[in-house]
């Protein structure tokens, strides 16, 4: 029992400093090589394509469903639908856009990321990269960091939109509110601030899905066995990051007034 | 020249490695033979630090390379090294000729325009035609994936070639073109060669010298002539290719 809470300690660890180390050494080979600049591009229209599609889909249900609740509940309470606007705006620019958007790019892009750096790994192409004057933190891990800290920020706005749209569309069609009072519900209340607390959130979501998923994949052993491991190693931990991170973030945010 | 001196090398609990003591002279043909196992891709990696000795030194032309802590310096010592990989290990997300030519940008001045001629003229000498390039390696054969690899290694005119099992998986016919080619780049550029075989007709016929690695250790180690008239019962079952002697006896009595 205790050796093997020992065990999985140790391992732990061992995966965080692993992921420190390759932070640190995609910091110095940023500075100490050329940017793969086509690589990057390539990674960044990969992981936004891929993820675009199912972001806007599950963020439009989520606002159309905030729309529907807040309506219900503010309806039977106070006899008036008042403030849907507020209420979804809110908790989607600052929680669920941000955290709704990261879930899901870990699911599409990060599996995916980490499944061909892990496949790479285990049919020793990372080591070619190495004896072909290059090696996997420059050709792998930059583009790809680059592409999440790029996308993840961009589709969390769009998230935003959809969701702020898909509450729209109920709270005119479904509960009668005037558009133009949905609208104002929503500007009178927000400010740049709840704006920065979201934004401050995806880049910090990006950067950590970056680094496990890259991490996973390069650390990946063992044959195809392996790379499945790795993979839904690395979705399960992302995802359950972004969830313990965003407590965090929040409290953190909010104590520095954001 | 690179010497090898009391390498050894663990995989946890495992020794693979014990104590090797290994010579490569410079533009010389150094075959490496030993059973399946024994540890030879391990030794060549641990050659160009692919793989980190767990103890002993590696001189590449006299500088330990086990002790260099810098990324950017192994990596100057790298790019004058070639490397096939048993697995021929082609990146499966670019096209044939993708893979020969991306070492050009990395380690040589080749512009981007002369590509397409490097391409040509090296899957040329592996014995494939143009049309090859734009296949992506899940289209190739076995022996055809070797191959691409081989001209991937060519494209970067190493002086030092690591060839993993080069003629594993390859017709007899290819298999002696390719030896030829091993000869060929000795013998116009100077290259050094080490080569992990299990075929003895191309052993014989390519090396300068011959190392057997049994038990991490070199057993034997001397030109293809000593080879052939060894007393050594282990080498003579090995080069002879028998089931009868004391490799197998050993192997039953673990
Ligand atoms: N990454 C690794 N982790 C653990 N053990 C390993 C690893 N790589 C190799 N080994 C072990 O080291 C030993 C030597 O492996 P190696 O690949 O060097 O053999 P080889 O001589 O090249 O064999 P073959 O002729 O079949 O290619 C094997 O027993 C293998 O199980
Ligand atoms: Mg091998």
């Amino acid at each position: 029992m205790f050796t093997s809470i020992g065990k999985y300690m140790m391992n732990l660890f061992r995966q965080v400093g692993g992921s420190a180390q390759m932070v640190r050494s995609s910091i110095f080979w940023l500075f100490h090589s050329r940017f793969e600049f086509h690589q990057a591009v390539e990674q960044s229209v990969t992981i936004g394509v891929e993820s675009f599609g199912v972001t806007a889909l599950t963020s439009l249900f989520t606002g159309m469903v905030l729309a529907l609740q807040a309506g219900n509940t503010i309806g039977n309470i106070f006899g008036d639908p008042i403030f849907v606007g507020t209420i979804v705006a809110f908790s989607l620019i600052r929680e669920l856009g941000p955290v709704l958007t990261g879930v899901v790019i870990s699911g599409r892009a990060g599996a995916a990321v980490t499944a061909q750096i892990g496949t790479m790994a285990v049919t020793e192409q990372i080591d070619a990269l190495y004896t072909l004057g290059t090696n996997p933190i420059r050709y792998l891990v930059i583009p790809r960091m680059f592409g999440f800290i790029l996308t993840v920020p961009i589709l969390t706005l769009f998230s935003n939109l959809f969701g702020v749209i898909g509450g729209y569309l109920v709270a005119v069609y479904a509960l009668g509110v005037p558009g133009e009072v949905y609208f104002t519900d929503i500007t009178t209340f927000m400010g740049v601030g709840d704006f920065m607390h979201g934004f401050i959130k995806s880049f910090i979501f990006a950067f950590m899905i970056g680094t496990v998923c890259c991490y996973k994949g390069i650390s990946t052993r063992g044959g195809a066995e392996g790379v499945g491991k790795s993979t839904t190693g690395a979705v399960v931990t992302t995802i359950v990051l972004i969830l313990v991170l965003d407590y965090f973030l929040t409290a953190i945010l909010t104590a520095f007034g954001i | 020249m690179i010497e090898i001196r009391n390498l050894q090398k663990n995989f946890g609990e495992k020794q693979v490695l014990k104590n090797v003591n290994l010579t490569i002279e410079d533009g010389k043909v150094t075959c490496i033979l030993g059973g399946s196992g024994c540890g030879k891709s391990t030794l060549i990696k641990c050659m160009i630090r692919l793989e980190d000795a767990t103890s002993g030194q590696i001189l590449v032309d006299g500088k330990d390379i086990t002790q260099i802590k810098s990324e950017i310096k192994m990596a100057a010592i790298r790019r004058h090294f070639g490397y096939l990989f048993q697995e021929g290990a082609l990146f499966d997300s670019m096209t044939v000729g993708e893979n020969v030519s991306f070492g050009l940008k990395y380690l040589t001045d080749v512009p981007p325009g002369d590509y397409a001629k490097v391409i040509r003229e090296k899957l040329a000498l592996v014995g494939l035609k143009e049309e090859v390039a734009n296949l992506n390696p899940s289209e190739l054969s076995g022996g055809m994936k070797k191959r691409v690899s081989l001209a991937r290694v060519l494209a970067i005119n190493p002086k030092v070639i690591l060839y993993d099992e080069p003629t594993t998986g390859l017709d007899p016919i290819m298999s002696d073109i390719i030896s030829d080619l091993v000869l060929d780049l000795k013998a116009k550029l100077g290259v050094t060669s080490v080569v992990i075989t299990h075929d003895m007709h191309s052993a014989f016929k390519i090396a300068d010298k011959i190392a057997f690695l049994y038990e991490g250790k070199i057993l034997l180690y001397g030109t293809p002539e000593e080879f052939r008239h060894t007393d050594n019962p282990y080498v003579k079952q090995f080069v002879t290719g028998s089931s009868q002697g004391p490799i197998q006896m050993k192997l039953m009595r673990e």
